[in-house]
């Protein structure tokens, strides 16, 4: 480093806190206003908007389910016509899936992620700004859709003929194939920012070995998505071309197959089950090891069943279609690779099992819906491995009992965990608690609603009632359970509700929290509750796995870094040995411009492929606002 | 796992009561195996389940040691490693048994009967091959086989994916367009077997049923002799004014009635319309009230079908449901 | 930062998300234009209004029934009712004569020629009541809105240019452009009129 360069810049070593959380302010900070607010860069800004909206779409599809079960409760009921049903279960799945599961998940490693690994900002701040408005413009024009009466009526799996050109009339199944185009760009974004800031920007010290797990699950998770959703890319534009301006992908008579499309489904489908399962595993592993006041036992298997997951999570999407007609060989390496992801599966429940026994549990409300968890994910695992069989699936496939199956994993194996960590971060995420007395009503109501709602659904399924069915003949014996079923969600329902009253109240006027309420290890809990702009005053340097167990009183801190601009450490990948000071992207405006005009683009296309011509000249002026170059040093060694 | 046990014993009970079309009500050779095959694995794994649950329980209550860790953490080590080798033995006897189950499914038996399944929108076509094609005929949404027979199924779509499923006889398969699928059905015992459509098909995914009529040999030959026949000619008065009204209305553009010159293929065959069932695959028992208000209103049975609602007179209704009653 | 401040911020992402909310919607008023809620069942005396056809005393063109415009256009404007309108061209045998709207024994349907005139009425009518020189009538095989609904697809197939509402393409083998690619003439680059001709009548 150069003597002039020293005397021009700011640097943080000789100055004392109050002056140095003054200066970090003025570089870090969000100024006040609505354009500097949507110019924003700070991922905890950006991720808790997306939490926020993910959560209006996971209530949105809330009610998109009350209004089946309302129709399902008893048989031949006529409050919902067949068009609107179809409307409403495929608006249902895909709401769940893209617009409230991936992004709520992502959600969470934008905001834990960088704070775990000590870090200022996430990697690539202006591509996640861009990521959100891209997210939201493809959740509002699904919405839209659905209030105009053209939502897609094809289900989530948009199976083709019946989404293709010639069954799929008008335009919904194009606004379904354009809403995953918006799901995939937002999610492969954040996947890119994950896996650099996991892999660049740890605190010193910090090798792969003392990674927190909920860090290595959204890692492991954000190679799943990197590689999964070039299929769905694929598959999602090859739909709408065919339909659009007339190739053949999915067209048997002119040399396509309607089988393709099952196969790029269902390679991108099935591991986004891992994609969603695989952070809430991780959020349980640090509550677990929090609330057993031990670490967690088992972190070297943990990390293997995971990055073995996210691998076999990709050689198993064939079991979806074993009805479809596959080869003997086929089936059996389909159901054998069907089978063995429970043995990761098993891993994981056996060492959060082995942390609870060797620790001493403290029963909060986190904990509680871990709890919930492992009694309705072990159902869920046990159903999926009974799938995996390909004679028990061609009874079972496409009836009430996948339909329970599924949910007790997605449900019971993400949303339980994921609840949990709510309630776990809340404190952390706005500064205040939520309160344990309702915290303990919503997990009673939803576990039990959830189990009444589902369970019986395998029993539905065994006595042959298929899926999507917008009604069913009163003589056939499903009009019993299925009322028993619409009455249970309501319980469902008003847990839910418990559980937003209390983080509204908790949001107002909860107890003020303090930096590290549940006297946890990581460090996200070693900065104040919210943390500030700049996440810490000084980067800390770790040399353990729970360095605020082994440090309680004060952590080793670095210094060196510049105050006057945005700068932040990039360290090794292994060792996480420091590289270099690099500059962090200052807020811009332009990656919301940019999203605007991508999204013009992408909803053009689905009236004229000429959109895609001129419709990406105001994205490129937008990119051009974007890169343009600052004059500013980019990074030092 | 008690209270699935008890679940499961009602709706053993449930399934036993009404012969409809359950998994539980196996009376086909392939849903025979499947149920028992069915039945072990939920078995096996409500017994996992609760040894899981077990272990939870007592992890979360018992009583703690307020020393020995290390000794606690080794013998963890060791149970991880007893319960992940369990896991592999589970799944490996559920895989080998699974396998086991195929392979008895798939045992080739000559068949004795062969029928091409068409799914379209929302209906089935069923059309009886024989080497000689005068003797083959064609029906609509009820399947009659001889009991103990094997007959096969060729699968075709005219349209989208469905999916052909009786879970009293067999598992399920899917009909695709631009392929052909095979199903063999084997009734071991003589019945009435509903089915219904399980893949996604558009609106009337719902009312896509069809019903299984396992007969014996001799009232199967019966059957299938008088369904080769052209359709009856109306003796009845009304009914000879029904057959007037259907040939001038827009009836026959779209349905065939063998002997006569209604001779669309757009609609189901009604040749033998009233010898069936049901109407509408599965949707109303035919009677020749159920036949006039189908006729009448098919929209509002059925949302988005394909028949369209045709303007009748009062009588003309009355005369064309007691042709339609006819028909047998 | 405080909590207090957390809720300041909070409202300045509320008015963003309304921001871009608006703008969207000015977008989805794209969306509204195929606003299409499907009706399955005409009401019988809806159909019966629709049959009223008031046609030129020489049978070439006409004004279609009031209610047709009540109704807002459905059977040029929903993609659904052209779609079953595509059905119906192959259900009925329309191919047999205008082969894949080329024409054969019977007139083309997409140079842009009309023998009656180029307004769905004439073209219903000449489906309902059949034409000299072969057209035969179709009012005792077809339903009045299935009527309705094959005109809608062949004013479309024919069309002088292209529509946001298009019936769905055949997965078959295609022997022309799919019927979404109007203006139906210019891609033939057939030596046709793109433009309606003032002097349309019946051919010479």
């Amino acid at each position: 480093m150069t003597e002039d360069r020293k005397q021009s810049s700011l640097m943080d070593d000789g100055l004392d806190d109050a002056e140095l959380d003054w200066h970090l302010l003025k570089s870090w900070e969000t100024p006040r206003g609505i354009w500097k607010v949507i110019a924003t860069v700070d991922h905890k800004i950006i991720a808790r908007r997306y939490i926020v909206t993910a959560f209006v779409f996971l209530i949105l599809g809330g009610m998109l389910a009350v209004a089946m079960r309302i129709q399902l409760a008893r048989p031949e009921a006529r409050i919902l016509d067949p068009d609107r049903y179809n409307q409403i279960f495929t608006m249902h799945g895909s709401t769940m899936m893209f617009l409230f599961a991936v992004p709520v998940m992502q959600a969470m490693a934008l905001y834990l992620v960088p704070l775990m690994v000590g870090t200022r900002n996430i990697a690539f701040p202006r591509l996640n700004a861009f990521s959100y408005w891209i997210i939201l413009a493809g959740g509002l024009l699904l919405w839209i859709s659905f209030a105009l009466d053209a939502a897609p009526d094809i289900g989530w799996f948009a199976y083709v003929p019946l989404s293709g050109p010639e069954y799929g009339s008008g335009k919904r199944a194009d606004i379904w194939a354009q809403m995953i185009t918006f799901t995939e760009l937002s999610a492969l974004a954040v996947a890119v920012e994950i896996v650099v800031t996991v892999f660049k920007q740890r605190a010193p010290g910090m090798s792969l070995d003392r990674i927190p797990l909920l860090v290595w699950s959204m890692l492991v998770m954000a190679f799943i998505v990197i590689m999964a959703m070039p299929a769905i890319v694929f598959a999602s534009s090859t739909l709408i071309l065919d339909r659009l301006v007339e190739t053949q992908f999915y067209n048997p008579a002119a040399g396509g197959d309607a089988l393709l499309w099952q196969h790029l489904f269902w390679f991108f489908g099935h591991p986004e089950v891992y994609i969603i399962f695989l952070p809430a595993a991780g959020m349980v592993s640090t509550i677990v090891a929090t609330f057993s006041r031990r670490a967690i036992f088992g972190y070297l298997p943990l990390v293997m069943a995971f990055i073995a997951t996210g691998i076999l999570a990709f050689g198993l999407w064939v079991h979806h279609m074993f009805v479809v007609g596959l080869p003997r060989l086929g089936e059996s390496f389909f159901t054998a690779s069907s089978m063995a992801i429970a043995v990761p599966a098993g891993i994981q429940i056996f060492c959060w099992l082995a942390t609870l026994w060797l620790g001493r549990p403290v029963f909060a409300t986190p904990l509680l819906f871990v709890i919930g968890f492992i009694v309705t994910f072990v159902i869920g695992g046990l159903t999926g491995v009974m799938v995996a069989s390909v004679p028990f699936d061609t009874q079972v496939h496409d009836t009430y009992f996948v339909v329970a199956h599924f949910h007790y994993v997605l449900v019971g194996g993400a949303v339980f965990p994921l609840l949990g960590a709510i309630y776990y971060w809340f404190p952390k995420m706005t500064g205040r608690m939520m309160s344990e007395r309702l915290g303990r009503w919503a997990f009673g109501l939803i576990f039990v609603g959830f189990n009444l709602t589902f369970f019986p659904m395998h029993i539905l399924g065994l006595l042959g009632m298929p899926r999507r069915v917008y009604t069913y003949q009163p003589d056939l014996p499903w009009g019993g359970l299925n009322l028993f079923i619409s009455l249970s969600a309501l319980l469902l329902v008003s847990g839910f509700l418990v559980f937003l009253i209390d983080v509204l109240v908790a949001w107002r006027s909860g107890e003020p929290a303090g930096p590290n309420p549940w006297k946890a290890a990581t460090l996200e809990w070693a900065t104040s509750s919210p943390p500030p702009a700049y996440n810490f005053r000084r980067i800390p340097v770790v040399d353990a796995r729970d360095p605020l167990w082994r440090y309680p009183e004060e952590l080793a801190v670095t210094a060196g870094l510049r105050v006057d601009r945005r700068e932040l450490i990039v360290s090794s990948v292994v060792e996480a040995l420091p590289e270099a000071r690099e500059s962090s992207p200052r807020d811009s405006i332009w990656p919301f411009w940019a999203a605007i005009a991508t999204s013009i683009m992408l909803i053009g296309s689905i009236f004229t492929p000429w959109a895609v011509v001129w419709g990406s000249i105001p994205i490129a002026v937008t990119l051009v606002g974007w890169f343009w170059p600052k004059g500013t040093a980019e990074d030092i060694s | 796992m008690k209270s699935t046990s008890a679940l499961l014993l009602l709706a053993l009970l449930v399934s036993g009561c009404t012969g409809a079309q359950s998994i539980l009500n196996a009376e086909g050779h392939a849903a025979i195996e499947l149920k028992e095959l069915i039945l072990w694995i939920i078995c096996v794994c409500a017994v996992v389940w609760l040894l899981v649950m077990i272990a939870l329980v007592s992890a979360l209550v018992r009583q703690r040691d307020p020393d020995g860790g290390a000794i606690s953490e080794r013998k963890a080590a060791v149970a991880i490693s007893g319960a992940v080798g369990a896991t592999v033995l589970v799944i490996t006897g559920l895989t080998i048994t699974s396998f086991y189950t195929t392979r008895a499914l798939s045992e080739a038996s000559p068949a004795e009967l062969t029928i091409d399944v068409t799914a379209q929108q929302w209906w089935w076509q069923f059309t009886y091959v024989d080497a000689n094609p005068t003797r083959a005929f064609v029906t609509a949404n009820e399947l009659h086989i001889p009991v103990g027979k094997v007959a096969r199924l060729r699968l075709k779509s005219s349209d989208v994916i469905h999916s052909f499923w009786v879970p009293s006889l067999a598992g399920k398969r899917d009909l695709i367009a631009g392929r052909e699928n095979m199903l063999t059905l084997r009734a071991e015992r003589p019945g009435i077997y509903r089915g219904q459509c399980a893949e996604f098909c558009g609106l009337q995914h719902s009312h896509m049923a069809l019903f299984v009529i396992a007969e014996a040999q001799a009232d199967y030959e019966r059957w299938a002799e008088r369904q080769r026949g052209v359709g009856a000619e109306p003796t009845e008065a009304e009914a000879v004014a029904g057959k007037a009204v259907f040939m001038a209305k827009q009836c026959a553009a779209c349905h065939t009635i063998r002997g006569t010159k209604a001779s669309g293929t757009t609609g189901p065959d009604l040749t033998h319309v009233g010898s069936r069932r049901t109407i509408a695959a599965g949707l109303l028992e035919i009677t020749r009230g159920s036949l006039a208000a189908w006729i009448a209103d098919p929209q509002t049975l059925k949302p988005g079908n394909n028949m369209p609602l045709v303007p009748l007179t009062g009588d003309e209704l009355r005369q064309l449901a007691a042709y339609m009653e006819s028909l047998r | 930062m405080m909590p207090g401040k957390v809720l300041n911020v909070s409202v300045a992402h509320l008015s963003a998300t309304v921001l871009l909310f608006s703008l969207l919607v000015g977008l989805s008023a794209l969306i509204g234009l195929e606003r299409q809620p499907r009706q399955f069942r005409t009401d019988p005396p809806v159909a019966a209004a629709l049959n009223q056809l008031r046609l030129m005393p020489s049978g070439i063109g006409g004004a279609p029934p009031e209610i047709y415009f009540a109704l807002d256009r459905p059977y040029e404007a929903s993609a659904y009712d052209l779609s079953q309108g595509k059905r119906l061209y192959s259900w009925f045998g329309c191919a047999s004569c205008h082969g894949d709207g080329r024409g054969g024994a019977g007139p083309s349907l997409l140079d842009g020629w009309w023998s009656y005139g180029p307004s769905v009425v004439a073209i219903a009518a000449s489906i309902r009541d059949g034409r000299p020189r072969g057209m035969p009538a179709f009012h005792n095989r077809m339903t009045t809105d299935q009527i309705w609904q094959l005109a809608g697809y062949v004013k479309t197939i024919g069309a002088y240019s292209a529509s946001l509402a298009a019936p769905s393409r055949n997965d078959d083998k295609h022997t022309r452009p799919a019927e979404n690619r109007a203006p139906a003439a210019i891609l033939f680059h057939e030596d046709l009129p793109a433009q309606p001709r003032s002097e349309q009548g019946p051919p010479p």
